[in-house]
């Protein structure tokens, strides 16, 4: 191997290239990786059309590498193709000691770096809990259920209160092909027929948007560890494979006639929910109780007995009656 | 040979929360040029202090670490056949994350 030489870039035929491109196997150097990086990044959003001037959108921060490049991106596509959008930083802070107070951290220097303005919510003023008080109830096994349920829900309602008119996520190309597989894996059409959407909730009061959709990890660990200090790579023999498998998601094809879980909204909190309570008031119920174990697992047990009367009950969302009608920053939990 | 090594997302904390190392390591008897694969080896058994598992699987790193060589992507220069030269810099960067 030459690495003192190497090999030239096959974009601009002149620098040494830095890197192989896992969507094309071109190998780049590092000043082209950057221009293709972004203006492929560019391109989804005005093909998606994800944004419109004036937009207030916040990015959902945990800060790790997709969404601090994420950050980076959306502050440097924005100012450069005027794209007229206000944007914000959103973080949710579990209550997890010694993990994310690391994180948070490094959403405070994007704050600076970006002059983004941050807003965090955190499950001890949302929930009355944080994750280390539900862990020294309900023990190590199956925390991260509530963890995950808790958060899907922070990030809407931190949104809400910052009247943000989207949410943007750094979810990439490999996390959704990954979703697919799973989807596919538990039979679960409804997620299966969602997961690929590049904007979801259009209906709802936050629509949520991901412009890595077809952004591969790698490449964003390399911006992120070029340009930002940050932190990756995959190893695959045939690295198109997660485009390919983004592709069979987007093609599936659901036969009219299949019965689809209704969405409804949650008569306690007024989240979206297809059962009469949504799964965060259903978990929330069971700590305040001293229940913990109610909505884990099978809908059995005290899980069942709140939702039997779901069926019965089920209204139909109409996009006014949930998150939005309720005024922002009123939101109660 | 003098080599600096460094250690990102979340390697460090394999190796006292020391992310630049700065090494001197020689190619073993009987061979004449340290290959990555042999670095790998050394680093495993003087740099890493716990679960080297995190860090690697079988001879090479574990699925998920990026390895670059001055800067490059180690897939340019030949993965575990990548010489290495004086002064050469190498970075890992794990990108083990949650959710």
């Amino acid at each position: 191997m030459e690495k003192g030489k190497g090999r030239v870039c096959s974009l601009c035929n002149e620098k040494r290239a830095a890197l192989k491109r896992p969507k094309t196997l071109e190998q780049i150097c590092r000043e082209c990786f950057y221009t293709v990086f972004e203006d492929e990044i560019h391109r989804v959003i005005v093909d998606n059309q994800l944004f419109k001037p004036g937009e207030r959108i916040a990015i959902g921060a945990s800060g790790g590498k997709d969404s601090t490049v994420l950050a980076y991106v959306m502050s440097e596509l924005n100012r450069r193709h005027n794209y007229g959008l206000d944007l914000f930083l959103l973080s949710v802070d579990e209550g997890i000691t010694g993990y994310r107070d690391d994180s948070l951290e490094t959403v405070k220097r994007n704050e600076i770096q970006y002059g983004l303005p941050l807003k965090v919510v955190s499950y001890s003023e949302l929930y009355g809990w944080t994750m280390d008080e539900i862990v020294k109830l309900i023990g190590l096994k199956n925390n991260c259920t509530f963890c995950g349920v808790f958060r899907r829900q922070a990030l809407d309602r931190g949104a809400a209160l910052l009247k943000v008119d989207k949410l943007v996520t750094g979810h990439n190309a490999d996390d959704i092909a990954e979703t697919v597989l799973l989807n596919i894996l538990r039979g679960d059409i409804a997620r299966l027929s969602r997961c690929t959407s590049i904007i979801t909730g259009e209906d709802g009061p936050i629509p949520r948007c991901k412009p890595f959709k077809y952004t591969y990890e790698k490449e964003i660990s390399f911006c992120g560890c070029f340009v930002l200090d940050k932190q990756l790579s995959n190893h695959d023999d045939r690295p198109r494979a997660i485009l390919d498998i983004i592709k069979s998601g987007e093609d599936f094809r659901i036969s009219t006639s299949t019965k689809m879980p209704e969405q409804g909204i949650c008569e306690r909190c007024g989240y979206i929910s297809s059962q009469k309570w949504c799964k965060a008031c259903v978990l929330l119920e069971g700590l305040n109780r001293g229940l913990p174990k109610l909505g884990i697992g099978r809908s059995r047990g005290v899980r069942g007995e709140i939702n039997s009367e779901h069926n019965a009950n089920m209204k139909p969302a109409n996009g006014t009656k949930n998150l939005q009608s309720k005024q922002c920053g009123s939101l109660d939990f | 040979m003098q080599l600096t090594l460094e250690f990102g997302g979340g390697l460090e904390l394999l190796c006292d929360s020391v992310k630049i190392h700065n090494i001197t390591v020689d190619p073993q008897d009987g061979e004449e040029q340290l290959t990555m694969k042999n670095l790998l080896s050394w680093v495993r058994t003087n740099v890493i202090k716990e679960r080297p598992e995190m860090f690697m699987k079988g001879d090479s790193v574990r699925p998920g670490v990026l390895v670059l060589v001055n800067d490059t992507d180690w897939e340019l220069s030949g993965q575990l056949e990548t010489v290495l030269e004086e002064k050469d810099n190498v970075v890992f960067i794990s990108t083990l994350h949650g959710g």
